[in-house]
Parts: C-alpha cells; structure tokens; sequence
C-alpha cells in the first residue's frame, strides 16, 4: 500500500480513440494489486486493470482538457485516461509505475489472490495436470524408454525437471558425461514418443562442441537415442537457429553437432531468429496495431516491416518438419537451439500439436505447455518480465507458440477443442502471475518458492470454465481432428491475429462472432434435448398409470447428463 | 454451324489435365463451339467443362513433341493439358484462342443455351422498377416515375423508366440531363424510410472550365431538400482529379450555385487503375514460392485493400450522412457507372436490411448495376490474366462483391446469403450460360432481345434446390443499420476468391457443413419440441374435465 500515492480521483475521462463517442467520465481508484475506473453513468460499469498485466504507463504532455495518462498493457489492452489535475496525475503515474514493477516474488499478485479455496481442495488442484500420467499416455516407459533419477534433486540440470526419459540403452556415465558436454547440463531427453512409428522428438541445448570438440558419451547418447526407434537408420538433429548464429556460437565453446562425429544424423537448420529479434518485432507489430487511423498501405507496410509472420512461419515450419520427420517418415528426431528452453520448446510444442490430436484438446493443450514449457524450464518471470529485471531477458516466445496454434485453427476450424479465446485466456495468464502456474524460471525455482503451498493452480479454474473456450465446430470423430495435421505454410496462409493484437482500440472488435452463435445454438439444443427427453418420459409414466410430472423426468435426465460427463 | 470452321481439332486422346491441390485426370480432350470438356471415361471421375467464355488467356509449352497448354480462366483458376502430338496441341490451342475471344455478343453461349429445368419463376419479369416504385409510393409522394427516357434517347445508359422528384417535369430532366456526362441526370437510387432522406446518382456535371451551370440541374437535386436543410454531394474522386476533369468539359458542382449542398471528395480509383489492381494481386496470390515479406510488400503494392478500404469508407460515408446526419445525398464520379454505384449499392446494404436478403441483393445488383448501367461487358470482358493491351475491362464489380463479404464477414449473421452466392456472382459476371450479365445497359439488353431468347440467372439461382447452397445458415433477419468497420486491421484479402485454387478447402467445407449440421439439429429438435408441445397441451385439455370432478 505504501506505493499508492493517490487512491482515488475523480472526473477521469476514459478515451475511445475511434469514437469519440463512447469515451465516458467515471472515478479512477487504486488498489494494491488493480487499478479500477468506475463510470459516472447509471450502469456505473467498472474497468479492471490488474497491476502485474501493465507493460507500461505513458504521461503525455498536460494540455487545456487535463493530462493524459496511456496505460499499455502485457495483453495489449490499452487504456487511455484524460486526468484533470495534473498533479494527480504525476501521483497515478509514479504509483502505476512502481505497482507494476514488482521486485521480488513475494509481490506477486498470485501471492494474495485468494478465490476462497480450502487447502485440501487447492492442493487437489496442483494434482490437475500430472506428467507422469501423460508419459504413459504415449506409451512410455516401454522397453525402449524409462525414467532416469540421474537429474534428482537436480544435480545434473538445475532448469530441468527432476523426472527425465532417457533411452533405456542408455548407460548412467553416458548420461552424465552428455549432460556435461551441452550448455547448462540440458542433455538430450524424451519430450514426446510417437506410437505409431515409435520415433521420438528429444531436446537438448547445444553441444559445446567449439571448433574442435566432441564427447564420446554425446555421441553415443544420441546413437541410443537413434537405436530406440528400431526401424530407423539415422535421426535428424534440428538445429533451430539461423546457420549463421549457430556457427558463430564455436566461438564461444558452444555450437552444434559435427555429422562426422556422430553417425547417422542429418543435421537440419531452421532458422528461428533469438529472442532479442522476436522482442523488437513485437513491439513493432504492437506499434502497427496502435497506429491512429492508418491507411492500408501502413499497415501492411507496418506489418511486413515487423517481420512478425516471418516469424510465425519459421516457428511453424519447424513443426511442420519435425512432425513430418516422425510421422511419416518414421525418423526420430533430436531438437535444440542455444539453450533449449525458448526455441526448442516452440518447435517441440507446435509438432507435437500437428501430430498428436489430444493436445488439441483443452486438457492437453495444458498437459502440453505444463510439459514442454513449464517442467523443462522455460523462463517465464525473465521472458515475460514478472519482476523489474533486465528487459533484454523480455521476449514474446509463449506468444509465438500460442500464435501458431491459432494459425492453424484458422486452417482446420473442426481440430480443435478450445476457441480463440482460450488462447488469449492462457496468454492474459502467462503475463499476469494471478496464478503460481507460471511463476519462477524452472520447477526446481518453484520447488524452492513452495508456489504449491503458497499459491492457485490456474488449470482446474480453467477446466471449470471450459464451456466458454469450446470450440463448437469441434467433434472428436471429424476426419480432421484426427491425425496429423499438415498445414500450407505458403506466405500467404498466415493472417495478423486481430483477436490479438487488434485490441488496443475497443470499437474495432469484431461484430458478430459465428462462434459465439453456434455456441447458444449448441446450448439451446442442449436444453431441447432436455426438454425433449422429459417429454418423452411422459408417455411411458402415463402408460404405467402414473400422474404426468416433467420435472421428474428432468431429473432423469440430468442424472444421465452427469453420467456422460463422468465417461 | 460456324463454330466448327474455329475448331481444328475437335477432339484428342490421352490428354493429361493438372490442377492445383487435385489428382491429375487422363481422358479425352473434346472442343464443341462453347466448350473445353475432358472426360476420363471411367466412372467416378468427374469431368471437366469448361466454358471458353471463361477462359482469359493460354500459353503453349513444348518439351519434345508433347505439348502443354496452360490456361488461365476468369474465375482465376489455372489448369494445365498435356497434349501428345505437337500438331493436335497447336491446333487445340489455336482453336480455344479463337472460341474464347469471338466479338459478336450473339454468338455467345446464352444464346445458345436450353435450361434443363423448368423456368418456374422468369427472372426477367422479377424485378422491374414499377414494382419497386409502388413500395416508394406506400412511402412517400415526392416522387414520380419518369418517361422521359422511354427510347433510351436522353440518356442511353439509362433505364427506360426513372424515379424523380415529383415537382421536376421531363423538359427540366432533358436539360438536366444535357448538364451531366453521358446524359445521367440525377435520379433516386434509395429512400431510407427511417428519416425520409433520399441518395441519389448522377454522372459529373459539364462545368468545364468556364464553369457552366445549369439552373435545371440545381432545381433538381435542390428539390430533394426539406426546407431549410442540407445535402452532401459526394464526389468519388479527388479534387485534384475532378479539377482536371474540367478541362476535358467535366467538373463538379461550384458551391456558388448549389449553396444548399457541401461538397465531400473521396479518391476511389479508376476502372484501369482496378484492373492493374486486380492483375498484380492474382499474380501475387498464384505465386506460392513468396517469402513472407515478398508476399506481404506484393500484396500491398496490388493496392486491392486499399481500393476495398476506399470504396467501404466511402460507402460508410454516404449512409452516415443519411442515417446519423440526416441529411441527403448525391453520389457522382465521371460517368456515375462504376465508383457511383460501388458507392450507393454498399450503403444500401448498410442502411436498408431487405438488401441484405437473397431477393433484396438481387433486386439491389438489378436495380444499382443492371439498371443503372454498369457497362458488364466492357468490363468483363477480360479479367486478371489479360495479357492485350487494356480496353475497358475493370473489376468493379468484384471490387463490390468483395466489399459486401467483408461487410458479411464482419457480421456473419446479417445476411440471408452466404460466401458462395458472392462467388457464383462473381463467376456469372465473367462467364455464364445466362444472359443476366450480357451487355452494357438495358438499352442494349432490349436490342439484343435477351428476355425472349435467353435466360436469365435469376430464373436459376431462384429455384429453391439451388438456392439452399447459398443461403446463410447463421441468418437472424435484423433490422439495424450495421456499420462495418474500415480500419486496415478488420478488412482481409478474400480468400474464397483469391485463394480458391491455391490451398484445399476441404477442411473449411468441412466446417461450413459442421455448422449447417449444428443448425439444422437444431431447428430438427426445435420442430420436435414443439409439436410435443402441442401434443401435451392437447391432452392437458382433453384430460382437464377428468381432473376437475
């Protein structure tokens, strides 16, 4: 509270900068964890902005009407104030400005946000998602894969999880000789077993290979890791950055795989740019998004010069190839980047997507982040700048994967479970550390920050929820929600996100949704299949001799309602 | 029959046709005097028929003695023939050239033309202005029918019938009418029924440079003023377009002598202009080798979106004026047939929710295009593969359809037609076997006696079984004024269009048919319910003098 300087001021006028019209006047009131602007109208509507989403908060020079205040947010929201006093606004400022930036974890909203959850009930909830369960899904362990303790207590890789899959043929000294020669002990591990053809997509950082180098414990990790998927004879290692930058990294000790070394590779380049590149053609696109009244010609200049699809189609093609590899070529496949924790995790988590239809669904969409991008050490508090830290750490990467999912829905609408808006639902969350989901830059962070004990899973609030991010199209017998999914990643497939990055002005949203009108179609049907039901119980009690009640026979028929969920 | 003269080579063997995102067919390669067919012979493949009418432009290739033949139609879809036989390949080639670019309007497939099916409804007798003109009376007695241009003299791409103010009489029109280009003097296009304020079209005034006037032409357009009120004059070019204009005996309307209207310009492009759009965006889309930033800087410099975004804005101008101004309005350009029309038939959708019917889009594009004397002809003439020098081929109308998907895009729910009904416009425009589109104006269509020996698209797409392919399963009759929004970020490239031969649809057709299904459920159980409904109150009033003793 002690960063409030001003907890309330009134006749603030909230500006719609493409009409005029709708701009209303209210009070502005400051919390410690959200700022809330309150309409004078009749309706008093009140606007929530939650301190940890504000990206940043912009003074414009006071003029004759009072001083403007923009505030921008994580999620692209953004907020223009019009304060009379610009004293107060001096105070709005400097108070949004320190809220915003948390400088330990212990200020974090996740920390006091308390939906009432008794403590059984939230423990039960951290149990929502559990990995081990999605492993045997895929059918691991096997005879092929187990489960190695070599990473217990973290001793191998402090930014992995402590639970890995390895090659079962792969002996303990192999294992940790290879995590010693890959940046920051991240050895190659399972990340996902394809059934079908029992191949596999591993991950690693890159090897520390220099210009020189090699460790006969790497290479033989890799063999094993090729000589699981029996019927291969070589396995591919994506290298997802451009040549150039890998090559550029020998420098440093570090680089990428020598294919005279290690045999049976094909080493394949994508050319993923880094996050520092990612970071500045966002904010371009977020510029091109804000641009006041643009013609088309800026906008489409904008949107190219941002480079943000070129970027999308990399992320994209690089699933594309891996899942290609895997599913029809059988081949399994080694991925890394620098690290192994931002480009990897994209690659990884979009062929995944294309090739196994469960993570489509809602429940494996988050089995799917909470595997290749929470448990294997994405740093979600340094990339999507949790705390005051350094902003060359920022960079959109979760953004970028939930953008590639989001192309191809438009691609195959009848694929997938949730909507769009459980995309921005799951990208709001990422950035807004409500929940201790995404909290800390690895689980072994976590494990030491108790989030567990201290904070709310975000997944079971979402799962309750998930009628409002179902896809109606969706059926899980439809020939295209099955399978593989192979997508066109020619240029001209990839559109700019609206639903995204279109929201900086509230009057551009779109109209009509089809969505939303299939979704109270498919509602309303749902309750004349009640109603139905109840209707036709009536004969049958006549018929035993029993006065009609309908209301029974909707009890009958919720009861089968519920039993159908349960399956 | 003098077609066969244009064939050479009716007929070849072991034609191997290519298209995009299909298997290849091999089969038999047949010219009649208005078709390309390729029939595979074996059953369960379907067959190629294609109209020469459709077909833009072809190129030959030899690699050896086989020959390919690529051509490129106007619905922008392109196939390839390999023709063994270097001879039989020129000669196809030679032979499709020359069917697919006869001059004579006679010649033309409608009129060769038998429907399969039994005209039940004739489109020629569905829309014709004495009806509309009886739903403006029920409205309003300002107007009158006008008979001024019964033989076409006056203004010849005119109908013959015209509905203006009622105190005008038809000396004023024809001096009204000797004041604007091509003799189009401003007529009603759309009453909006809401506030009683009228859009009219007219085609520019004859200023010149000296600035003529022309007292008959003020009375005219001042006549549709409520006392005391305000029009707008929307011209669709620029000024500086509109003062050259002068030069060649143009001009716009001087403030001087029409104090009662302001004057707005907007910059919708020129017919050339569109049809340079319309080549360089196809090109773009048909080549899928683009790096995204090639793609998206090609895209750009097409300048379609932008000619998409100006037509709308200007449109949105126009209903704005009427509806939130409540002021009156008159559209013109140079020749008020094309920018004019994009302009008044889009506020129209805007503002009147019966356009946004299937019936009311048709009696839209009869009376604002048809009517109103789109030249289709001149401008259909070619599309975006011509490679000849241009003449007046233009893609206005397809610039219009393309502004009413997005506005159906925007609000997917307001409209009794869907995605495909715009196509199949799009196709008939270009190439069809009805007759609706042949010619410049009514004038023409009348000399060519196309009601009585051709018919029309209407009569066709009327029929209820094909009807139900374009009718809009989302479909909430509404009566608002929707706003579409214009900026960059809302409008897309139309894919249905632009895109349709370079991806496979299957999954989105399969989406389509999911919501049609999710619908139709729907409606299914909601006939159920309520005939069960009915059933239970029926026995609930035979039941009651049991219960009450």
């Amino acid at each position: 509270m002690e960063h409030i300087r001003t907890p309330k001021v009134e006749n603030v006028r909230m500006i719609d900068r493409l009409t005029r019209r709708k701009s209303s006047v209210g009070t502005l009131y400051l919390s410690s964890t959200h700022t809330i602007f309150v309409e004078n109208s009749e309706a008093r509507k009140e606007t929530w902005v939650l301190h940890s989403l504000i990206y940043n908060v912009e003074r414009l020079p006071t003029n004759s009407s009072g001083s403007p205040l923009i505030i921008r947010c994580k999620n692209f929201h953004v907020y223009r104030l019009l304060i009379p006093q610009e004293k107060d606004c001096l105070d709005v400022l400097a108070s949004l400005t320190r809220l915003s930036r948390p400088e330990r974890y212990g200020e974090l909203f996740c920390f006091s946000f308390n939906p009432n959850l008794d403590k059984e009930l939230r423990e039960k909830a951290w149990g929502f998602i559990n990995l081990k369960a999605e492993f045997s899904r895929m059918g691991i362990p096997c005879n092929l894969w187990h489960v190695t303790a070599a990473n217990h207590e973290y001793r191998l890789c402090d930014t992995y999880p402590s639970e890995l899959f390895v090659p079962k043929s792969a002996s303990p000294a192999v294992i940790v000789g290879s995590a010693k020669f890959r940046s920051r002990g991240r050895l190659p591990v399972l990340s996902y077993f394809h059934r079908d053809t029992s191949a596999s997509i591993c991950r690693s950082s890159q090897p520390l290979t220099g210009f020189s180098a090699r460790s006969s414990d790497d290479e033989q990790m890799l063999q094993a890791i090729m000589k699981s998927n029996p019927v291969s004879e070589f396995m591919y290692v994506v290298d997802t950055r451009p040549k150039l930058n890998a090559m550029a990294n020998r420098a440093a000790g570090k680089g990428y795989e020598n294919e005279d070394h290690y045999t049976n590779i094909k080493l394949q380049f994508i050319g993923i740019e880094n996050i520092h590149v990612m970071r500045n053609s966002q904010q371009k696109l977020i510029d091109v998004g804000e641009l006041a009244a643009p013609s088309m010609s800026d906008f489409l200049w904008g949107l190219e010069n941002s480079g943000w699809l070129k970027h999308i189609k990399a992320v994209l093609d690089a699933g594309v190839f891996i899942a290609k590899a895997v599913a029809e070529d059988g081949v399994s496949v080694l991925v890394h980047c620098s690290d192994g924790w931002d480009r990897t995790a994209q690659a990884c988590s979009v062929a995944s997507v294309l090739l196994d239809p469960y993570y489509r669904t809602i429940k494996g969409l988050m089995v799917l982040i909470e595997k290749d991008w929470v448990s294997f050490g994405h740093k979600f508090s340094h990339r999507y700048a949790h705390l005051d830290g350094d902003p060359k750490e920022v960079s959109p990467v979760m953004d970028q994967f939930l953008e590639c999912v989001w192309q191809l829905m438009q691609q195959f609408p009848c694929a997938f479970e949730f909507n769009e808006r459980f995309l921005i639902q799951l990208h709001t969350h990422i950035y807004s550390c409500q929940n201790g989901n995404f909290i800390g830059n690895c689980q072994k962070e976590r494990r030491d920050l108790r989030l567990q004990e201290r904070t709310h899973s975000l997944w079971p609030h979402l799962w309750e929820n998930r009628a409002e991010y179902t896809n109606p199209l969706y059926r899980t017998d439809h020939s295209q929600t099955q399978g593989v999914l192979k997508p066109l990643t020619t240029a001209y497939c990839f559109k700019f996100w609206k639903g995204m990055y279109g929201r900086a002005e509230k009057s551009v949203a779109s109209h009509q949704s089809p969505a939303d009108c299939l979704n109270a179609v498919r509602e309303e049907s749902q309750q004349l299949e009640e109603e139905l039901s109840s209707h036709q119980e009536v004969p049958r009690e006549t018929d035993a001799g029993q006065e009609t009640c309908p209301t029974e026979g909707k009890e009958n028929f919720r009861g089968e309602e519920e039993d159908q969920q349960v399956v | 029959m003098e077609f066969a003269e244009l064939i050479k080579t009716p007929r070849v063997d072991g034609v191997v046709l290519h298209r995009p995102f299909m298997p290849t067919v091999e089969g038999t390669l047949c010219l009649t005097g208005h078709h390309l067919i390729l029939s595979s012979r074996q059953d369960n493949t379907e067959e190629l028929w294609l109209l020469h009418a459709n077909i833009d432009s072809i190129e030959k290739r030899f690699v050896g003695s086989l020959g390919t033949i690529i051509v490129k139609c106007k619905d922008l879809r392109v196939i390839q023939l390999d023709i063994p036989g270097m001879e039989e390949c020129l000669n196809i080639a030679s032979s499709i050239e020359a069917l697919s670019t006869l001059d004579s309007v006679s010649l033309m497939y409608p009129f060769f033309y038998r429907p399969l099916f039994e005209v039940i409804e004739d489109g020629w007798q569905l829309f014709v202005p004495e009806e509309a003109f009886k739903d403006l009376e029920s409205m309003t007695d300002e107007w009158r029918l006008s008979e001024v241009n019964k033989d076409f003299s006056v203004c010849p791409s005119y109908p013959s019938l015209l509905t203006v103010p009622k105190d005008i009489d038809d000396e004023s029109l024809c001096k009204a009418a000797s004041f604007r280009h091509g003799g189009r003097f401003p007529v009603l296009s759309y009453y909006h029924k809401k506030n009683g304020m009228v859009m009219m079209r007219a085609a520019q005034p004859l200023t010149g440079t000296n600035g003529r006037r022309c007292k008959e032409d003020e009375k005219l357009i001042n006549a549709t003023l409520c006392a005391g009120k305000r029009g707008y004059i929307i011209d669709t070019r620029t000024i500086a377009v509109a003062q050259q204009a002068k030069a060649r005996g143009g001009g716009f309307e001087q403030e001087a002598n029409y104090p009662q209207w302001r004057r707005i310009h907007k910059a919708i492009e020129r017919s050339n202009v569109l049809q340079e759009s319309l080549i360089k965006l196809v090109e773009s889309c048909n080549d899928q080798s683009h790096s995204m930033d090639r793609w998206l800087s090609k895209l750009e410099a097409s300048n379609w979106q932008s000619n998409v975004k100006e037509i709308l804005t200007t449109a949105c101008l126009a209903a704005q004026c009427i509806d939130r101004e409540g002021a009156s309005v008159l559209v013109h350009g140079t020749e008020g047939t094309d920018s004019t029309l994009q302009v008044t038939s889009l506020a129209q959708i805007i503002l009147d929710p019966s356009c946004r019917t299937i019936r009311g889009f048709e009696a839209l594009i009869e009376r604002e295009w048809l009517q109103a004397g789109h030249p289709f002809q001149q401008r259909c003439a070619q599309s975006a593969y011509s490679n000849g020098k241009p003449r007046s081929e233009a893609p206005v109308f397809l610039l219009f359809l393309d502004c009413v998907w997005q506005i159906l895009r925007q609000f997917p729910c307001s409209f009794q037609f869907n995605e495909n009904f715009l196509i199949m416009l799009f196709e008939h425009t270009y190439a069809s076997q009805f007759s609706t589109f042949l010619g410049n104006s009514v004038a023409e269509r009348v000399k060519l006696l196309l009601s009585q020996k051709t018919v029309s698209l209407w009569s066709w797409v009327n029929r209820p079984q094909e009807l139900e392919r374009f009718l809009n399963p989302l479909y909430e009759p509404n009566n608002l004024v929707i706003w579409p929004s214009v900026a960059p970020q809302s409008l897309q490239l139309w894919e249905g269009v632009f895109l349709r031969w370079n991806r496979s649809t299957k999954c989105l057709d399969e989406a389509y048919q999911e919501m049609v299904h999710i619908i139709e459920y729907n409606k299914e159980l909601q006939n159920k319910v309520n005939s069960l409904r009915r059933q239970l109150a029926q026995l609930e009033t035979e039941d009651s003098p049991l219960q009450t003793p």
